[in-house]
C-alpha cells in the first residue's frame, strides 16, 4: 500500500463553553457590577484561549483521534450532533488549530464547510464566481478556464450579471455549488453541503461528487444523509463524544449508527409526548426486519414490519391505526390503514387494554433512502384521536441484499418488481401484413 | 507524491512568522476582496463615489469656518481651505482605513469560520480599498490648486512614498486593533476616540510650526505628523520638506507595521474560536 495522504495522530481539541453569567438581582448590584465586571470579564476573556487550568467549562470536542486515509479513498464521517465531526473538518481545513496532536496532509486541500462562503449579495453572479473561487483557493486563471463549465453546471446563464441578492435561494445554491464542484484539490473536505437545494439538484451534486470520487481524489464527507454516505463512501468513521467509535466498512457502520441513534427513540418519543387523548395512548412504534428483530435499517429486498403498540383507556368505536411514509424530501410516498384488512364498521367496539398492530410491508417496495413515518389513531369520520409525526426513521439499504439484477440501482422513490412478458412476435403474421 | 504540497497541522508554539509564499499564492483572493470592497461600498446609494469627496470637503468647510476664520489659527501663509483640505484627504483615508480594518476580522466571521486563507489579507484589504476614495478626494484638491494658483514642486515625486508611509501606518495599527478586537470587543468602542484624539495630535487643523521647537521631535513621534507635513510641503510648495519628521515617521510606522503583523500572526490561530 502507498503512503497515506492524510495521517491524523492523537488529535484533540478543547473548547471553553463559557461560564454562566451572573445575573444581577437588584439595581445596586447592577451598579456595583458595572464597576467590578471589567476585572472579571478580562479574566474570562483571557481564559478563552488558555487551557492550562482544569476549569469546569472545558469540553473536549475531539479526544485522541487517530486515523489514516490512503490516496483516492472516499471516507464518510458520521456521528450525532456534537460528536466532533465538524470540529475535525475545521482542523483538517486549518480553520482552527488542534489543542494537541498533529495531522500530515500530502496535497492541496479544499474544504466545503458551507456552500457560497463569501458570496456577497450585492455582487453579480459573475463577480461572485471569481470571489468565491479564490476564497476556496483557486487562482484567477484556473477560474477563467473553468468559467463556462461552472456557468453551465449552475444553469443560471441568464442571470449571470444580476446581483445574487435577486436570485431565488435555489439559484443561489446552484451557483455556489457549481463553483465548489469545479475545485480540483487532491483532498476534498465536505460538510453537509448537500442539505440544501431541491431534490433534483441534490441528485446532480451527488452525481458530481461521485465523479470526484472516481477521479481518484481523496474525499472526506461529513453527513447525516445515510443513503448519500452509503452511496459515495466505501469506508466510514463513526465519531461519538469526540472519539472514534468505529472505523471500517460503511455498511457495517451505518447499521451500527442507526441502531445506536434511532432504535430507542420511538419508545421514548411516544411515551414522552403522550400524544394520545384520554381514550388512546400510543406506546411504541418499532420497525422489525424480516427476522422479526428490531431494526430501523432494512434491506431493499426484504419484507419488514412496522409495529405500533397502544393502550386503549376507554372503549372506542371503529378504532383504526393509520401510517404515512414520507421520503427524505417530505414527499408522501403512501399511507396504509388497518381498515384495509379489517374493514370499517361503526359498530365494532375496541375494549380497553393494550394492543399491538403490525403493518406488514413487502420487500422491493421502497427504493434505498431514509423515510420518516407518521402514525395516527382515528375513528374514521370523527377525526384523529392521536397523531405522532416523525415517529420513526426507516432506512432502506441495499447492503446485505441478495444482489443480482433485482438489486441494481434505479431511480425513483418506489421500486416495485413489475412482471413483464417477453414473447417472440409471430413473424409469419408480420410478413403477411407487408 | 513528492511534488505535492505537504501540510503539517499541529498546535503552533512560539513566534509565528509570515509565510510570504502563501501570500503570493493567495494574491488573486487579495485582489478580488479589494475589488469587492470597492464595488460594494457605494451600492444602493444616490451619491455613490461623491461620498468620498463630500466627507473631507465639508469637514474642511467647517474647520475653515471655526479654526480658520473664527479662531484665526495660522496656516503657514497658505490659504486655510487648501491648507486644511490637503491634510484632510490624507487623514480621511487614514481614519477610514483604521476604522474598517480594525472591524474587519470580526466582520468577516462567516469567512473565517468556514474557510482557510491567510487571515492577514482581511485587514490589509481595507487599507488598500480605501485608496480609491483617496484618489477621488485628491481630484478635488487639484481643482483647489488651480483656484488658489498653488502648484506642487518637483518634490511631488516623493508623494507616492508618503502615501505608502501612510498605508504602512494604517496597516500596522489596523492589524493590531483587528487582532485585539477579535477577542476584546472593547476595541470597537475605542476606535472613534482614538481616531479623534489622534486627529488633534496631528497637524490637520493647525500647522506643526505652532508646536514649540523643543517639543517638535516628540510631536513627530506621531507617524502621521511627518506624512501630513510632507503632503503640504510637496503639494503646496510653501513650506520646506520636513525631512527629520518624515525620517522619524518611517522608523515609527515600520515599527508599528512589524508590531501589528507580529501580534496578528501570534493570535490568528484562535480567531475562528472566539469570533
Amino acid at each position: 500500500m502507498s503512503a497515506p495522504i492524510i495521517q491524523v495522530n492523537g488529535l484533540s481539541k478543547q473548547y471553553h463553553i463559557g461560564l454562566r453569567e451572573k445575573a444581577n438581582r437588584t439595581f445596586r448590584e447592577a451598579v456595583t457590577d458595572a464597576f467590578t465586571a471589567p476585572v472579571r470579564n478580562l479574566r474570562n476573556l483571557r481564559r478563552l484561549t488558555r487551557f492550562e487550568d482544569d476549569s469546569p467549562d472545558i469540553i473536549w470536542a475531539l479526544r485522541d483521534v487517530s486515523f489514516e486515509i490512503q490516496p483516492g479513498e472516499v471516507v464518510g464521517i458520521i456521528g450525532r450532533n456534537g460528536a466532533g465531526k465538524s470540529t475535525l473538518l475545521k482542523i483538517l481545513s486549518r480553520i482552527t488549530e488542534p489543542t494537541s496532536g498533529e495531522i500530515r496532509l500530502h496535497g492541496r486541500v479544499a474544504s466545503l464547510l458551507e456552500v457560497g462562503t463569501g458570496f456577497h449579495p450585492e455582487l453579480t453572479g459573475r463577480e461572485n464566481i471569481y470571489l468565491n473561487g479564490t476564497i476556496l483557493g483557486m487562482r484567477k486563471t484556473e477560474i477563467d478556464r473553468k468559467f463556462d463549465e461552472i456557468v453551465a453546471f449552475s444553469e443560471i446563464e441568464k442571470f449571470l450579471d444580476t446581483p445574487v441578492k435577486r436570485y431565488s435561494s435555489g439559484m443561489y445554491v446552484r451557483l455556489a455549488f457549481a463553483v465548489a464542484a469545479h475545485l480540483e484539490p487532491e483532498i476534498l473536505l465536505i460538510d453537509e453541503v448537500l442539505a440544501v437545494g431541491d431534490a433534483a439538484f441534490q441528485k446532480k451534486c451527488l452525481g458530481k461528487m461521485g465523479d470526484v470520487a472516481y477521479q481518484g481524489r481523496t474525499v472526506l464527507f461529513v453527513s447525516h444523509n445515510m443513503p448519500a454516505v452509503h452511496e459515495l463512501c466505501p469506508r466510514a468513521i463513526y465519531l461519538t463524544d469526540g472519539s472514534i467509535a468505529l472505523d471500517g466498512m460503511t455498511s457495517t457502520i451505518i447499521e451500527h449508527y442507526i441502531k445506536t441513534s434511532f432504535q430507542n427513540t420511538p419508545d421514548e418519543l411516544s411515551l414522552r409526548k403522550a400524544a394520545g387523548s384520554d381514550k388512546v395512548t400510543p406506546l411504541s412504534i418499532i420497525i422489525r426486519n424480516s427476522k422479526g428483530e428490531k431494526s430501523s435499517v432494512v434491506n431493499m429486498d426484504e419484507d419488514f414490519m412496522i409495529e405500533v403498540t397502544y393502550q386503549i383507556h376507554e372503549a372506542v368505536n371503529n378504532y383504526h391505526t393509520f401510517l404515512n411514509v414520507y421520503s427524505s424530501d417530505s414527499t408522501l410516498v403512501f399511507g396504509a390503514a388497518t381498515w384495509d384488512t379489517h374493514g370499517l364498521n361503526p359498530d365494532v367496539v375496541t375494549q380497553p387494554g393494550s394492543y399491538a398492530c403490525t403493518f406488514k410491508l413487502p420487500g422491493h417496495l421502497l427504493n434505498k433512502g431514509a423515510y420518516s413515518i407518521n402514525i395516527n389513531g382515528q375513528s374514521p369520520g370523527k377525526g384523529f384521536i392521536y397523531q405522532v409525526e416523525n415517529a420513526v426513521t426507516l432506512t432502506v439499504s441495499e447492503f446485505g441484499g441478495s444482489g443480482g439484477a433485482k438489486s441494481r440501482n434505479r431511480p425513483g422513490i418506489i421500486r416495485p418488481l413489475i412482471k413483464s412478458d417477453i414473447v417472440p412476435l409471430d413473424t409469419g403474421g408480420m410478413n403477411s401484413q407487408t | 507524491m513528492s511534488t505535492q504540497p505537504f501540510i503539517h497541522i499541529k498546535p503552533k508554539k512560539g513566534l509565528q512568522l509570515i509565510d510570504f509564499g502563501e501570500l503570493v499564492h493567495y494574491r488573486d483572493l487579495f485582489a478580488f476582496l479589494v475589488i469587492r470592497d470597492i464595488k460594494v461600498k457605494y451600492k444602493q446609494t444616490v451619491l455613490g463615489g461623491l461620498w468620498a469627496i463630500i466627507q473631507p470637503f465639508f469637514l474642511m468647510v467647517v474647520f475653515t469656518l471655526f479654526f480658520g476664520k473664527l479662531a484665526k489659527i495660522p496656516s503657514d501663509g497658505i490659504p486655510y481651505p487648501i491648507f486644511n483640505y490637503t491634510a484632510m484627504i490624507a487623514w480621511t483615508y487614514f481614519a477610514g482605513a483604521i476604522n474598517t480594518s480594525s472591524n474587519s476580522i470580526v466582520g468577516s466571521g462567516s469567512l473565517i469560520s468556514k474557510v482557510y486563507f491567510p487571515r492577514v489579507i482581511i485587514p490589509l484589504t481595507s487599507v488598500l480599498a480605501g485608496l480609491l476614495d483617496f484618489s477621488l478626494a485628491f481630484i478635488v484638491l487639484l481643482g483647489m490648486m488651480l483656484y488658489y494658483h498653488i502648484y506642487p514642486t518637483i518634490m511631488v515625486l516623493v508623494l507616492p512614498g508618503l502615501v505608502i508611509l501612510m498605508m504602512l501606518t494604517a496597516s500596522g495599527v489596523g492589524m493590531l486593533l483587528a487582532a485585539l478586537n477579535a477577542k476584546y470587543r472593547d476595541i470597537r468602542y475605542t476606535i472613534p476616540f482614538l481616531v479623534q484624539f489622534w486627529m488633534f495630535a496631528t497637524p490637520i487643523v493647525y500647522p506643526s510650526s505652532m508646536i514649540p521647537e523643543r517639543y517638535r521631535m516628540i510631536y513627530a513621534l506621531n507617524p502621521m505628523t511627518g506624512v501630513i507635513e510632507g503632503f503640504r510641503a510637496v503639494l503646496l510648495g510653501r513650506t520646506a520638506f520636513p525631512t527629520e519628521m518624515v525620517l522619524i515617521s518611517i522608523v515609527i510606522s515600520l515599527g508599528l507595521f512589524i508590531l501589528g503583523l507580529t501580534y496578528f500572526k501570534q493570535v490568528e490561530r484562535y480567531f475562528a474560536d472566539v469570533i
